[in-house]
């Protein structure tokens, strides 16, 4: 139990008119002091629902069904709301994606990262603003004592998204979570933010999930990888494996379809058909209908995750050998 | 600033050009306010010398032009009844209405914010739901007819509060106040409640609804990841972002208030604007009736520049224009 985070058979569930969905399907990883993960998959796979349920913020009518997360020790899933609320933005910090929309238009930059610190330490306004300034110079941020005092509109894309980093950082949290805190931004601020990332949480040994659909990013910052796919994690090791001996045939089907790998000119690879609603979440092992090698078995059982093949991970598909 | 006033400025003088314009035009179909002056008994020839003397046989545009020019030395013309400047008449009677429009619109602000924030909060709750079952009862009774119901229960069957009248009245410098006896209170209650009884509800259910549109956005989500307590997240970032339509809408139901206090006035009695107005229209003193149509206008016009100023204070992206 000396694990930064541990979750355990958690499961979210959305409880609709027509009876629950179960968006998350008992999910188990491990994360330690400023370890680097990446969480990867389409849209609707429940990279960013397991994001948020770590710091207890679905969106209703979702809600956390089962499982435990620990973290430092701690079952967050059973902390009261006072206390789950001193976990927020101070140990465990979120970033989200879209950065014009983070940032409350009406309130000056400075008071919305005061307010953050004065909401967790007994610290007087001067000293919250002496640290917002030092945040907004660790996120490269140009004269930060004059920027305190401007709104969000004043910024733009890429600076909006290094002060919602520098809002995070203000506590030193263990781990910040960013949702695919790129995908809003233009290809070259993109390639800023996430080095600004790796260099702020090499610097503080502050661990990072980073939930992303772009193989290409995860590759470049992270050490380890869960793919997930319906609800489930189906493939999860360190990155450097994943990535160049991919396993499940999800996984194989997103590193064949980065552009990458493709000679220029060349179509796209893409994985045909599209993840399925879930409502309506395949027999077996939900990936079947996409998957080209499917057999028989794979539309009866759902694979359990577990160690298969010669490499060192954990993968969710019957074809792979035991 | 000064580009904002000098537009402003310009925009309201060609609203009271039209204001006057549309007034000016529907004052000779009222009626013939020489019959309602001296009745019966007087000759055709005395009629027309009278006529003559209002000068009402002048034609239409020089009628106009004379008005306006009035206008400008702050003349609105002479009330064919009180024999007395227009304008006189309407500010003896002015701080009546402001008095009554100002009860209800704290009753408005003290009611509708904590209740439609409540109702937006916990959507589901009971209370919510009454909330809103109420506004809807509130919004489809008219006013006068909420007056009466508010008589009759407070007034007459259980006679805690007066039905008719302003109560007992002091001066302050030319400001002839209810808001200073105990009796004045008494008297404004009543009609203080049936006047912001169609507003409130309509407030209730916009701040219900815009607060709830911004409860879904990002960064209230962003304001809540960041640890926040709840109470922070909905008074501090969520009301001030409802705030911004809030406003802009309620500038424009203040200035209908001012109207809506004909119906209120009149059943209680209530000797301000709204009432005279009323009187006005039976006497058919159609200048009086224009210089309240001008007053009013200009009062609606003063309250929306003030509603814009507002509204740059709350919202920094129309103070960064305005200031370019």
């Amino acid at each position: 139990m000396n694990h930064l985070l541990e979750i355990r058979d958690l499961e979210v569930r959305f409880a609709l008119r027509s009876g629950d969905l179960t968006a998350i399907d008992r999910i188990g990883f491990t994360l330690e002091k400023g370890e680097r993960m990446g969480l990867v998959g389409e849209s609707g796979a429940g990279k960013s629902v397991t994001g948020f349920s770590i710091l207890n913020l679905i969106s209703k009518p979702g809600y956390i069904a089962g499982g435990s997360i620990f973290f430092r020790g701690k079952d967050l899933a059973a902390l009261s709301p006072e206390e789950m609320r001193s976990v927020r933005g101070n140990r465990i910090s979120m970033i989200f994606q879209d950065p014009m929309m983070t940032l409350n238009p009406v309130m000056t930059i400075g008071d919305q990262m005061t307010e953050s610190l004065m909401a967790h330490r007994k610290i007087s306004r001067a000293s919250a603003e002496a640290l917002a300034v030092e945040k907004l110079q660790a996120v490269h941020i140009p004269s930060p004592e004059a920027r305190l005092r401007q709104y969000p509109h004043e910024f733009s894309g890429g600076m909006r998204q290094r002060i919602v980093i520098a809002i995070a950082l203000l506590t030193d949290p263990d781990l910040i979570i960013a949702d695919e805190p790129t995908t809003a931004l233009d290809v070259t601020i993109q390639a800023e933010i996430m080095d600004l990332l790796l260099e702020l949480c090499t610097l503080k040994d502050m661990a990072m999930i980073l939930i992303t659909h772009d193989l290409g990013v995860v590759s470049q910052v992270t050490e380890k990888i869960a793919v997930m796919y319906a609800g489930k994690i189906v493939e999860t090791g360190s990155t450097e494996n994943i990535v160049a001996r991919p396993q499940h045939p999800y996984t194989q089907g997103l590193i064949r379809a980065l552009p990458g790998s493709r000679e220029p000119g060349s179509r796209l690879y893409q994985i045909p058909g599209s993840m399925p609603n879930l409502s309506a979440i395949p027999k077996g092992c939900a990936f079947h209908p996409r998957c080209e090698r499917a057999e028989e078995v794979c539309r009866r059982e759902v694979p359990e995750l577990l160690k298969r093949g010669t490499f060192q991970r954990l993968v969710a598909c019957h074809l792979v050998g035991v | 600033m000064f580009a904002f006033l000098v537009r402003r400025i310009s925009q309201a003088v060609f609203v009271m050009l039209v204001i006057s314009l549309l007034g000016f035009s529907i004052r000779h179909q009222i009626g013939d306010p020489v019959r309602d002056l001296v009745g019966v008994s007087v000759s055709v020839a005395e009629r027309e010398a009278l006529r003559d003397e209002l000068g009402l046989n002048d034609p239409f545009h020089v009628q106009y032009l004379r008005f306006l020019k009035g206008l400008l030395k702050g003349d609105l013309g002479q009330s064919f009844f009180f024999k007395k400047p227009a304008l006189d008449v309407i500010l003896a009677k002015m701080p009546a209405t402001l008095e009554l429009v100002f009860c209800a619109g704290v009753i408005i602000v003290v009611f509708s914010v904590p209740l439609g924030m409540y109702a937006a909060i916990r959507p589901k709750s009971f209370f919510s739901r009454l909330i809103m079952g109420g506004s809807i009862v509130g919004v489809s009774i008219p006013v006068f007819l909420t007056a009466i119901l508010l008589i009759y229960l407070f007034s007459v069957i259980l006679g805690w509060l007066p039905s008719y009248g302003r109560g007992e009245l002091v001066m302050v410098g030319g400001w002839q106040t209810g808001m200073l006896t105990a009796d004045g209170w008494l008297h404004l209650i009543l009609p203080s409640i049936a006047l912001s009884s169609i507003m409130l509800p309509l407030f209730i259910r916009l701040i219900r609804s815009e607060m709830m549109e911004v409860l879904e956005t990002e960064y209230i989500r962003f304001a809540h990841a960041k640890g926040l307590s709840k109470v922070r997240v909905w008074l501090v970032h969520g009301f001030r972002n409802t705030l911004l339509p809030v406003i802009t809408v309620g500038g424009v139901q203040i200035g209908t208030m001012i109207a809506f206090t004909i119906l209120t006035e009149t059943v209680f009695q209530w000797h301000g604007m709204g009432f005279m107005f009323l009187e006005a229209v039976q006497r058919a003193d159609t200048s009086l009736l224009v210089a309240y149509l001008m007053v009013v206008g200009f009062l609606f016009v003063v309250v929306n520049t003030l509603v814009d100023i507002l509204y740059g204070i709350v919202n920094p992206k129309v103070r960064v224009s305005g200031r370019q």
